[in-house]
């Protein structure tokens, strides 16, 4: 009706206390700034722990599985198709771990319209050979130009340089936690023993911290020819393909689909790490709760703060509508107050928060579990924001509302009266 | 035979907490526009009881109200507060200003919530209005730092922002020191006979009383004379 009015006379009022408007907005401000806080330190940790390993996961990998055949030549034999064949101490082949055709495979995916990249591996078990003691480990045969690409694989050398692996012959990096074991530096000669009874020597060039301890202390890598060499294998002998999709929630869809295509395992994502995204889901839902809770109470702080003010403003409103206020402006005064309290308390706290996620993205994290990281990690997602303003906007228009039709119910008789 | 403002018909009124007292019996009286109509008797009477429900605030009430010949009773409660806002001026006996708020918005809110006129032109008649009280000198200081006079006087401006067609008073000047009572006094009676105003005060100050146009005694919840 008359909105510029009803603005005006709620400014005045909220202005004639400043002290204690003041004290409703820093509620506001206190709570959505904790709560952008809270949600982008839980979210950027979360982010990390997720790419600690995610990251570092192919979405889709095609392997063979050594496992027995699940058809028997007794039962494919026409003479017996008849008959219930009992077979005993049925074994894995001797097979083969190598993917056939890889190369056309490999072409095949690359192609595929959903698909970021493709990068080939080769697993080898190994012991590593330190005077007397024989150590076990697995070197892994990577591209590592593809493997940097899809994987981050560089981010994770934090001595040497990724790229010598591919460019020193007969070079490897090995796991921090197993350099350690091997009192191996950069630029010594480990000596590996493959399962097949070979012996090597391998030039160190680097070493790998993956921040999970245990991967550390037994997994290294070298390009994909060195460990080719290393099993005497030619150079198309591939055990796995690793597939990076543009949209990892396609992951199942696609892994089913290349199972079937290539006769050939294969394993999504979200299968192999489904753990991860259950952790991730349970922490993001704590600090939505903690972040909400804080602003519950603040929008219990205004609902207290626009009750007092309605009991000490009684005479005002009984003179607003004496004067030719109808119920409905003087609800929509109140409502106002409420809502500009959040808004500008909301706002506030939006971008006091932002301050302390800044702060906090400033403080030293150094821990040797995770080699990217300096600083504490910070999501600065828009979406917070989003939910925060929203929320303060939300919790005051209710926190208002009762008070705000309490006094558009205010009798101005009994207040005249009464005095 | 002038116009008719203000009319009630047979109206009762009856309190129901804690035991139900009937205040007002029958009430049934007009007042023309121009007049000048005092409502006196003791505590109690019913006096103000009526001038509520006659300014439509309270709707509790049997019988008829009409003002300027339209009928009140049974309006809803956003029409009422307009007819309030627009016909009817009020000045309460504790002088009831917006302590927040200036003298001048003070003046000028009911002005606004009509708005039938731009705020320019609304604040213009509120300092003409505070210059014919003499009080225009005191147009931007915040209303509880002026004196008890004065705040009746803004109060009477306030009254008079939207031309109404009655102004009513509840005990105006029961508050006031006599000094300030004349001051009140000669400016209703200024209203009455130089604006033409229609004005109904309820007082028990005999001497008041006895000076304006018409007086309304009341007894026991009724008109026994006027």
């Amino acid at each position: 009706m008359n909105f510029r009015l009803i603005v005006h006379i709620a400014r005045t009022l909220l202005l004639a206390r400043v002290g204690q408007t003041l004290v409703a907005a820093i509620g506001v401000t206190f709570s959505i700034a904790m709560f952008i806080t809270l949600l982008s330190f839980m979210t950027g940790l979360n982010d990390m722990l997720d790419s600690l390993i995610l990251n570092r996961t192919p979405h889709v990998r095609l392997y063979n599985e050594i496992k027995p055949s699940e058809n028997q030549p007794v039962n494919m034999a026409p003479e017996f198709k008849d008959s219930y064949n009992f077979i005993y101490s049925v074994k894995a082949s001797t097979s083969r771990q190598e993917i056939y055709n890889s190369g056309p495979i490999m072409q095949a995916v690359k192609t595929d319209d959903r698909v970021l990249g493709v990068a080939p591996k080769i697993m080898a078990q190994v012991f590593f050979n330190e005077g007397t003691l024989d150590i076990t480990g697995s070197i892994h045969g990577i591209d590592v130009e593809a493997e940097s690409n899809l994987f981050f694989f560089q981010d994770y050398v934090t001595t040497g340089k990724a790229m010598d692996a591919k460019n020193v012959a007969n070079s490897i990096i090995l796991g921090k936690g197993l350099a350690d074991i091997l009192l191996a530096e950069v630029g010594d000669v480990v000596q590996v023993t493959t399962a097949q009874g070979e012996r090597f020597p391998l030039k160190v060039v680097g070493f790998f911290q993956s921040g999970i301890q245990e991967i550390d202390r037994v997994q290294s890598y070298a390009s994909i020819g060195t460990v080719q060499k290393l099993l005497g294998k030619s150079n198309s002998y591939i055990t796995d393909i690793q597939v990076k999709l543009k949209d990892v929630n396609m992951a199942p869809a696609v892994a089913k689909e290349y199972a079937q295509l290539f006769q050939i395992d294969a394993e999504d994502i979200q299968t192999a790490n489904s753990q991860f995204e259950t952790g991730s889901n349970i922490r993001t839902l704590i600090s939505y709760s903690v972040g909400i809770t804080l602003l519950v109470v603040a929008g219990f702080g205004i609902y207290n703060i626009l009750n007092m003010m309605i009991y000490e403003k009684m005479d005002s409103i009984a003179i607003l509508k004496a004067t030719g206020f109808s119920g409905r402006d003087v609800n929509r005064i109140f409502l106002v107050i409420a809502l500009s309290i959040g808004f500008f308390g909301g706002m506030t706290g939006l971008l006091v928060g932002f301050i302390f996620s800044s702060i906090i993205d400033q403080i030293p994290f150094n821990t040797d579990a995770l080699p990217t990281v300096k600083t504490y990690p910070i999501n600065y997602s828009a979406a917070f924001y989003f939910i925060g303003s929203t929320f303060s906007l939300v919790t005051t228009y209710l926190a208002g509302f009762f008070p705000a039709r309490k006094a558009s119910k205010v009798d101005p008789v009994e207040i005249i009266r009464g005095k | 035979m002038s116009e008719i403002i203000l009319e009630a018909r047979h109206i009762n009124k009856c309190f129901h907490d804690p035991v139900t007292v009937q205040v007002l019996r029958d009430i049934t009286f007009t007042v023309d526009k121009g007049e000048f109509v005092s409502v006196i008797g003791k505590s109690g009477c019913g006096k103000s009881t009526l001038l509520y429900i006659l300014s439509t605030m309270d709707t509790d009430y049997e019988g008829e109200l009409l003002i300027d010949k339209e009928l009140m009773t049974n309006k809803r409660e956003i029409e009422l507060a307009r007819i309030r806002n627009e016909k009817i001026g009020f000045v309460f006996q504790f002088h009831y200003l917006l302590n927040e708020f200036t003298v001048l918005q003070n003046v000028m809110l009911p002005g606004l919530k009509l708005k039938k006129l731009p705020q320019e032109e609304v604040e213009h008649r509120a300092m003409e209005r505070l210059k014919m009280l003499g009080i225009d000198h005191l147009a931007s200081k915040i209303a509880y730092k002026i004196s008890g006079g004065e705040k009746q006087r803004v109060a009477i401006a306030r009254a008079l922002i939207n031309d109404p067609h009655i102004v009513m008073g509840d005990e105006p000047t029961g508050n006031l020191d006599i000094r300030n009572s004349e001051m009140v006094f000669d400016i209703f009676k200024e209203l009455a006979e130089v604006h033409n105003q229609t004005l109904l005060i309820v007082t028990h100050d005999q001497s008041f009383a006895e000076r304006t146009q018409r007086i309304i005694e009341m007894e026991d919840g009724r008109i026994i004379s006027g």
